[in-house]
This record gives structure tokens, C-alpha cells and sequence, in this order.
């Protein structure tokens, strides 16, 4: 036990060291430079704002909000765009008939949503769900549709000799594993595009609760070292997500591309 | 039992954007008895990969058919097994999985048809490396694999398009003599394509010598030699010499 953490100073040192003066620097210009809470709040000041909000479980309601508005866009992005994809990249004229949809509604930057999914929903977490969707659906269907059409024509040829003939086990047992590699790399956009327009969901008000919403609630306050908390929460719970999903991935749905997956 | 009937088989390919014809295939017609080894040899687009995916049921011919025990072949089939020439063992399963897939198609549980397929690895000598996925593997070993996986289906023909074409003389060597074993253990009919003379008259019962496009038979040469053939004796030499000349006049004709 002992040794495993002398094990890690040691191997991580030059990372360690470099994020210790960092932070010194920060604190010394924001306490003897700066001066000024509003515009430059310190390590110190961040931290206690850090512990004052785990105090009274704010930081938990907050950040289990934007997680279901996370999931709920999530959710509805795989369940309609991971279908239409493989739709379209297996039958022709499915993709004659929805590619035209598709190419108007892609460019429409998913924040424009926002005045609809306040129309549609309310400020409920379905709302901001619909904006996480908006931004999520189209790298997964254009992944997951590129996938399928360049699954390569010999494993289909292979399984239809050795009895797979059926347009649904093809699907299943051929072009899906075949276009795993693309489709992750679809959802591995998407949770990035997604988790920006999370946070300007919040803001824009499609909520009332999530760590983007508190961005702009202390804003108001005029309470910078809360934002700033909330901003590095945001990116430290983007990461984990990304994070536990390769892991997930590589282990589980990847092994057989030896790794190459970056 | 696979008793493969060739009629009057012609396939032109016709260019959707001026009309324009290629013809593969000529009026090509012989008979493989059941169990037999046939070697397909002929010069480069000749149409002999054209003529195997026609039997396999991956392509339709101009006119002719192709019969299986009489019966016509309309679509791909698990009695009529293939070994393709470039690699085709499905990345994202392991050595046995791809072994065991025909036989999930047919319904069968993935534990049984693991018991099933254990003497095809055995056969095929990957033991070490059922595991594995095909990255792990060596391009004989793969092929190798490749053939395991159409065994297992128990076809009563196996078509093979150059399965050993991309590998090095000596490996080629070593899957040629595995081969006869498994064709001598299994009752099987080969059709296989080659452009190695060398591998046809180690092989084959009979060799179907094609001519250069159109693909016709230029001539279907019989090889009466007792296995194992030695490679170097004089009779497999005086055989080779007389289908590399067969081959030879093709050249000059074009
Ligand atoms: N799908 C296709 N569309 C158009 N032309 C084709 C198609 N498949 C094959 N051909 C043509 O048919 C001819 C025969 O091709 P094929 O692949 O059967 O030759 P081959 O004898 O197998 O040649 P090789 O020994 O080089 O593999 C070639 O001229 C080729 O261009
Ligand atoms: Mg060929």
C-alpha cells in the first residue's frame, strides 16, 4: 500500500509538480495582483466555495439534474438515431427517402432548439433533454449510417454462404459488429456536442436546477467563485463520463480491434 | 454427396453508363463427380472467380446453369461451402466463433456448436489459437481458420478461390498437403481455383485448363497419379510441362 504511493509520486511526479506551481501561481496573482473577487477569484476562495456547496448538497442535486438531463438526451439520441442510421445505410431507398430530412434539419445549430423545447415541454428536465438530443442525434446517425456503408462486402458474402441469408441476421450478426468501431466513434462526438449544449440548455434558462444553471444563477449573484467552481465540475464530469465510456468500449464492445481505437 | 453439373454457363457484365459488355464466361459445361478434386486454372480474368461465385449462389450467370445433385442453384447455400481469396474471417469474433457461426445460423446453441467444431480446429491444427481473435493471426493461420469455418457446416461441396494465393511457397505448401488430408477424411467435392500449376497437379483428380476472356475450357486434363504426389517427379513434371504449354498458347492468343 505504502509502496503503490511512492510508486505513484514517483511516476506521476513531473505531473504533480507542474499542476502544484500552477495553482501557487494562481492563488499569488489572485490574492496579491488581482485583488479583486470579481475578476479573479483564488485557489483559496475556490475551494472554500468547493466545500461550502458539498456542505448543503447543492453540488449533488445539481450535478444529479444535469446527468438526467444528460441521460434523457442520451437515451432518446440512441433510440432514434442508431435505428435510422442502420436504416439508412442498409436499404437504399430508406436513405433516398430520409437523407433530404436529415440534410435540413443537421445544420440547424442544436441551440436554436431551445425556444421549441420551452414551448413543447416547459422548464421540464424533458426540455433540456430535447436540446441534449438535438445535439447528440446527428453525429450518431451519420456515424452509424457511415458504418453500415462501409461494412466490407466479403463478411457479408462469408455469412450468406454459411447460412446467413436473412436481411435481419445480416444486420445483427454482420453489419452491426462490422460498424461498431464507427458508431462509438459517433457516440464519442455526440457526448461532446451533448454536453456543451447541456450546460447552455441550463443557462438559457430550459432549467432551473444542473450545474449549468448554477453558472448563470451566481453569475447574477455576481459570486465568480462559484462559477468557476461550477465550470471546473462541468469539465471534471464531462471527463469521467468520456472516461468510463472507453472503458467500457475498449473492454467490452472493442477488443478485437487490437487497441487501435484511439 | 455433391455431384456439381456445369451447363452451357455464360455471364456477360454489361456497364450501366455506355452499354458496353464484358464477357466473362463462354458456354462453359463439364461434370465433377461426388468427391471429386477439381482444380479451376486458366490465365487472369478469365472468369474463374466469376464461375465459382456463380456456384456459390453469390452471383447469377447470363444463361446455363449450374445444378447441385440435379437440383438447380439459385442463392447461397451452407451445403455449398467457400473459402474466399482475400481474408474473411469476421474480425470481432474469436478464431472458434468464427468456426461456430454457420452452425448458430442453423439455431444451434453457441455451447454446442463449441463442442461441435472442436475437431475442425483440431483438423485445421489451431488448437493453440481458438481464442484468438484473427488480428492475432498469421494470414495461413486465418486461412487455415477459413477453412475450418466451412467444414463445420459439413458442405457437400467447398469452392475455394485461391485461398493460398497471398501466402509464401512454403506455407502454400504445408495447407496443400493439409488439405488432401482433410479432403481424404472428409467426403467432400473440391472446386477449387488456382493460378499455380504446381498447386493444380499436386491437388487436383482432374484440371480444368480455361482460356483468356471469354473464359471457355481449353482443355480438362486428367491427372492419374497415386497420392502423395512428390513434387518433383517425373511424372508431376511431365504433367506440368504439358499445362504450363496449355496456359502458354493462351498468352500468345490475346
Ligand atoms: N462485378 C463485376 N462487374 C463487372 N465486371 C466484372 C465483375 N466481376 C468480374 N468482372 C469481369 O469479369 C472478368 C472475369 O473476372 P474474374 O474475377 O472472374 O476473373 P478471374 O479469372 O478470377 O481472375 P483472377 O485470376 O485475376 O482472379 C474480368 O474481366 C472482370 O473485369
Ligand atoms: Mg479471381
Amino acid at each position: 500500500m505504502k509502496n503503490n504511493f511512492i510508486k505513484t509520486i514517483k511516476e506521476n511526479g513531473i505531473e504533480a509538480l507542474s499542476l502544484i506551481i500552477v495553482i501557487a501561481i494562481w492563488q499569488l496573482v489572485a490574492d496579491r495582483i488581482v485583488q479583486n473577487k470579481l475578476l479573479l477569484p483564488s485557489f483559496y476562495d475556490v475551494t472554500t466555495s468547493f466545500f461550502s456547496i458539498i456542505e448543503s448538497g447543492l453540488i449533488f442535486t445539481d450535478a444529479l439534474t444535469s446527468l438526467l438531463h444528460f441521460s434523457i438526451g442520451i437515451i432518446a439520441a440512441f433510440v432514434i438515431g442508431i435505428p435510422l442510421g442502420i436504416i439508412m445505410g442498409w436499404f437504399k431507398e430508406a436513405n433516398r427517402a430520409i437523407d433530404p430530412i436529415i440534410e435540413i434539419l443537421r445544420p440547424i445549430p442544436p441551440l436554436a432548439w431551445i425556444p421549441f423545447a420551452i414551448v413543447w415541454f416547459g422548464l421540464t428536465h424533458q426540455a433540456a433533454g430535447f436540446v441534449v438530443f438535438a445535439g447528440m442525434v446527428f453525429p450518431i446517425i451519420v456515424n452509424t449510417y457511415t458504418g453500415f456503408k462501409n461494412v466490407p462486402k466479403v463478411y457479408v458474402e462469408a455469412a450468406k454462404v454459411l447460412g446467413c441469408t436473412r436481411n435481419l441476421d445480416l444486420i445483427r450478426h454482420i453489419a452491426i459488429p462490422s460498424a461498431m468501431p464507427s458508431i462509438v466513434a459517433g457516440i464519442r462526438i455526440s457526448m461532446g456536442v451533448g454536453w456543451m449544449c447541456l450546460v447552455a440548455a441550463e443557462m438559457f434558462g430550459v432549467s432551473n436546477r444542473g450545474l449549468g444553471y448554477q453558472i448563470w444563477h451566481n453569475y447574477y449573484l455576481h459570486r465568480m467563485d462559484f462559477v468557476l467552481v461550477y465550470m471546473i465540475l462541468l469539465g471534471f464530469v464531462g471527463l469521467l463520463i468520456d472516461r468510463f465510456f472507453r472503458r467500457y468500449v475498449d473492454a467490452k464492445l472493442l477488443r478485437w480491434t487490437s487497441g487501435t481505437v484511439v | 454427396m455433391g455431384r456439381v453439373s456445369v451447363k452451357n454457363i455464360s455471364r456477360i457484365f454489361t456497364k450501366k453508363e455506355d452499354n458496353s459488355g464484358t464477357e466473362a464466361l463462354h458456354n462453359v459445361s463439364f461434370d465433377v463427380e461426388d468427391g471429386e478434386f477439381i482444380c479451376l486454372l486458366g490465365p487472369s480474368g478469365c472468369g474463374k472467380t466469376t464461375l465459382l461465385r456463380i456456384a456459390a449462389g453469390l452471383e447469377t450467370q447470363t444463361s446455363g446453369e449450374i445444378t447441385l445433385n440435379g437440383v438447380p442453384i439459385t442463392g447461397p447455400d451452407p451445403k455449398r461451402g467457400m473459402v474466399f481469396q482475400q481474408y474473411s474471417l469476421f474480425p470481432w469474433r474469436t478464431v472458434i466463433d468464427n468456426i461456430t457461426f454457420g452452425l448458430e445460423m442453423q439455431g444451434i446453441s453457441k455451447s454446442e456448436a463449441r463442442k461441435h467444431v472442436e475437431k475442425y480446429i483440431e483438423l485445421v491444427g489451431l488448437e493453440q489459437f481458438k481464442n484468438s481473435y484473427p488480428y492475432e493471426l498469421s494470414g495461413g493461420m486465418q486461412q487455415r481458420a477459413a477453412i475450418a469455418r466451412a467444414l463445420a457446416n459439413e458442405p457437400e461441396v467447398l469452392l475455394m478461390d485461391e485461398p493460398f494465393g497471398a501466402l509464401d511457397a512454403q506455407t502454400r505448401n504445408v495447407l496443400q498437403d493439409e488439405l488432401l488430408k482433410i479432403w481424404e477424411q472428409k467426403h467432400v467435392t473440391f472446386l477449387f481455383v488456382t493460378h499455380s500449376v504446381d498447386e493444380a497437379v499436386v491437388l487436383s483428380d482432374r484440371i480444368v485448363v480455361m482460356t483468356a476472356r471469354p473464359g471457355r475450357i481449353k482443355e480438362i486434363v486428367k491427372v492419374d497419379l497415386p497420392r502423395p504426389r512428390s513434387r518433383t517427379s517425373p511424372e508431376v513434371n511431365h504433367l506440368r510441362d504439358r499445362v504450363l504449354r496449355l496456359l502458354e498458347e493462351e498468352r500468345f492468343h490475346r
